[in-house]
C-alpha cells in the first residue's frame, strides 16, 4: 500500500519504546493508577452495558459446533 | 533463501438469535450473509472448482469420511466481496474469510475489516426479521457448552517443504503460543477445578496429526488444498488458534508464523525440543496462567512453555540474522513485539492485559468478581465473558476497553474501514475484489485461485489465477483502468 511504509515506521517506534522500558503497555503515557481507573469506569457502566437478563441469555447462548 | 509466503484467516463467528420467533442458526447465518450488498449490488458467487477438503498432506494416506458437504451445495449464502474476501455460511456459523496478505500488519487490517462487515450484516439481517429481533455476533471460538468452532490460520509454503518437518518444528511452538493467541475462557471442557484459562479452543484437540476439522481435532491439521498451483505450494492449514479482537495478538500470531515457515523452509533451526505429549501439554499450557507450568519432554526432562517461546525467538533471531535476506520492517517489528510480550510475561504474564485477549478479559473479569463478590462458576459473570466478544462497537466489552484507550492498537479505524470496501494491493485478492467491483455484473463466480467472466458472447471464461503473488495493482492496475469491461479484459489478457 501507498502509505504502508511510514504506518509501519510508526508502529516499530512505538514498539522499540515499548521493548526498551520492557513495560506492559498501558497505553500513551498512562499511570498504573490511570489504567485502574480505566477498568474501574467500565465496571461501573458494564451493568448498564450487559444483556439484559445476562444470567439467562447465558444459559441460552448454545451453538452448533464447527470446524 | 526463502519464498514469499502468504497467509489468510477464516473466522466462524458465533451467531444468537433474539426475538420473538426462534430462527435456527443455519438459516440466521444465511439470512446475515445474505443481507451483506455493498447498496445496489447482486452477489458474486463461490467458485468451487478446485476444492478438495479431503486431499491429505501426509502421502499415502486415505482420507476419512466423515468431513461435511460444502455448505452452497445446499443452497446457503456464500459470496465473495470487493475487498477480497469470501463471505458466507459454514457449519451454522456465518464465516468470514479474509483475502491473502502477504504480511501481519496487512492481515490484522482485513481481518479487522470483518468484524465490520459481520456487525453491519447483522443488524441488517435483524431488520428483515420481526419486530423486536436482534441478530447477535461474537467473534469467539465456544458457547462454554460443549461445541467449538474455528479461527484457521492458512499459510501458502513450498511444496518442497516436507510435511514431517513442518510437523515436528510445528508442535512445541503451537504449545507454547497461547501465551499471546489465547482468548482466554471461564471454565473447562476436560476439568472443573479450571476457572479461567488461556485459550477457547484448547480443550477440544484431542490428536496431534489428522486431517479432521469438526472432530478428533488435531493439534496438526494436514488438510492439503492450496487454491493455487500445487505443484508449487502446499497449504497449512492452522486450526488451534483461537479468534483475536486484541490486535497485538494477531499481529504476533500470524506475524511470528510467517518468520517461523521462513526458518523452517530454509532449515534453519536447531534441533527442537520434543514433547512427551503435545496434546496434554496443549490442555496445560491453557490451563495455566503463569506460563510456567513443566511440560514433560521425550527426552526425560521438562520444559515451560514461556522457555519454548525464548526457545523459538532465539532460533527465529539468530536465523534472520545468519540469512542473506534482509527483514522487512513489518518482519522487524514483529521480532521487536515477541520479545516485549516475552519479557512481560517473565515478569508477569497478567501484565500483557491491553495486549492480548485472555489477559484482557481475565483482568475486567477479576474486577467485575471482586466487586460482586462472583465465583468462577457465576452465569453473570460467564455474560461478561460473552460479551467482551460482542462485535457491536456499542456493547462489546473489548469495544469499551479500546474506546477508553485501555487496548494498545496497531492500524487505524480508517485503514480498517477502507478495508471493507477494497482489497490488498499486493496479492491476487487484489484482481479479485477490483474485478467484482468494476464489473459486477460480469462476474460470474470467484474462487481463491479462479474467476469466472461473462463477456456477453457464446461461452462463459475461467481466468485462472493460480499464483497468489500475481494480480497486484502494480502488475494489473493500469490494464483494468484502459479496459471498459470483461471483453476488453480478456482481450487484453489474452493479448
Amino acid at each position: 500500500m501507498s502509505d504502508g511504509g511510514q504506518a509501519h515506521r510508526r508502529s516499530s517506534d512505538q514498539a522499540d519504546t515499548q521493548a526498551e522500558e520492557h513495560a506492559p503497555v498501558e497505553g500513551e503515557g498512562a499511570t498504573a493508577r490511570e489504567v485502574v481507573d480505566d477498568v474501574d469506569e467500565l465496571l461501573d457502566e458494564i451493568d448498564d452495558v450487559l444483556e439484559e437478563n445476562a444470567e439467562e441469555f447465558v444459559r441460552g447462548y448454545v451453538q452448533k459446533g464447527g470446524q | 533463501m526463502s519464498t514469499p509466503k502468504y497467509v489468510g484467516v477464516e473466522t466462524e463467528y458465533g451467531i444468537t438469535v433474539d426475538g420473538p420467533n426462534p430462527v435456527n442458526p443455519v438459516l440466521a447465518s444465511s439470512m446475515v450473509v445474505g443481507a451483506y450488498r455493498a447498496a445496489g449490488d447482486d452477489d458474486v458467487r463461490w467458485d468451487h472448482t478446485d476444492e478438495s477438503p479431503q486431499r491429505d498432506a501426509r502421502v499415502g494416506t486415505v482420507p476419512e469420511p466423515g468431513e461435511p458437504m460444502i455448505d452452497d451445495e445446499l443452497g446457503l449464502a456464500n459470496t465473495v466481496l470487493t475487498n477480497g474476501a469470501r463471505f458466507y455460511v459454514d457449519h451454522a456459523h456465518p464465516e468470514y474469510a479474509t483475502p491473502e496478505c502477504t504480511n501481519a500488519r496487512d492481515l490484522v487490517v482485513w481481518d479487522r475489516a470483518g468484524e465490520l462487515i459481520l456487525a453491519d450484516a447483522a443488524e441488517r439481517a435483524a431488520a428483515s426479521l420481526p419486530a423486536g429481533s436482534r441478530v447477535l455476533i461474537h467473534k469467539n471460538n465456544t458457547d462454554g457448552k460443549g461445541a467449538a468452532y474455528g479461527t484457521h490460520e492458512n499459510y501458502l509454503v513450498p511444496r518442497t517443504v516436507p510435511f514431517g518437518r513442518l510437523t515436528r518444528q510445528l508442535l512445541p511452538f503451537f504449545v507454547s503460543r497461547p501465551l499471546y493467541t489465547g482468548a482466554g475462557r471461564i471454565g473447562s471442557e476436560l476439568d472443573g477445578r479450571v476457572g479461567f484459562q488461556l485459550t477457547q479452543r484448547a480443550d477440544f484437540f484431542e490428536v496431534e496429526v489428522g486431517l479432521e476439522t469438526t472432530l478428533k481435532r488435531p493439534l496438526m491439521n494436514t488438510r492439503d488444498e492450496p487454491h493455487a498451483d500445487p505443484e508449487r505450494y502446499r497449504r497449512l492449514h492452522v486450526i488451534n488458534g483461537d479468534a483475536n479482537l486484541c490486535e497485538v495478538a494477531t499481529f504476533l500470531k500470524v506475524g511470528t508464523m510467517l518468520l517461523l515457515l521462513d526458518a523452517i523452509e530454509d532449515d534453519a533451526l536447531p534441533a527442537v525440543p520434543v514433547l512427551a505429549e503435545p496434546v496434554a501439554a496443549f490442555h496445560a499450557v491453557s490451563h495455566d496462567l503463569t506460563a510456567r507450568v513443566e511440560l514433560p519432554l521425550e527426552d526425560g526432562g521438562t520444559i515451560t512453555p514461556l522457555a519454548l517461546q525464548r526457545w523459538y525467538l532465539d532460533a527465529v533471531r539468530r536465523y534472520v540474522k545468519d540469512r542473506d535476506q534482509p527483514l522487512d520492517a513489518t518482519g522487524e517489528e514483529v521480532l521487536t513485539r515477541w520479545e516485549a510480550v516475552l519479557a512481560t510475561a517473565e515478569e508477569d504474564p497478567r501484565l500483557l492485559a491491553g495486549q492480548v485477549d485472555w489477559a484482557t478479559k481475565l483482568e475486567l473479569l477479576e474486577g467485575y468478581r471482586a466487586r460482586h463478590g462472583l465465583e468462577w462458576t457465576s452465569d453473570r459473570l460467564k455474560m461478561v465473558d460473552l460479551q467482551y466478544h460482542d462485535v457491536r462497537r456499542d456493547k462489546g466489552l473489548y469495544h469499551r476497553l479500546a474506546a477508553r484507550g485501555r487496548i494498545e492498537r496497531l492500524v487505524g479505524d480508517d485503514e480498517v474501514a477502507a478495508a471493507v470496501r477494497t482489497p490488498p494491493e499486493d496479492t491476487r485478492a487484489w484482481f479479485r475484489g477490483e474485478c467484482i467491483r468494476r464489473f459486477r455484473s460480469q462476474v460470474v463466480a470467484a474462487g481463491w485461485d479462479a474467476l469466472i467472466l461473462d463477456p456477453g458472447q457464446d461461452s462463459l471464461q475461467r481466468v485462472p489465477m493460480m499464483e497468489p503473488g500475481r494480480g497486484t495493482r502494480v502488475q494489473v492496475g493500469a490494464l483494468l483502468d484502459e479496459v471498459e469491461d470483461v471483453a476488453g479484459l480478456l482481450a487484453r489478457l489474452r493479448a
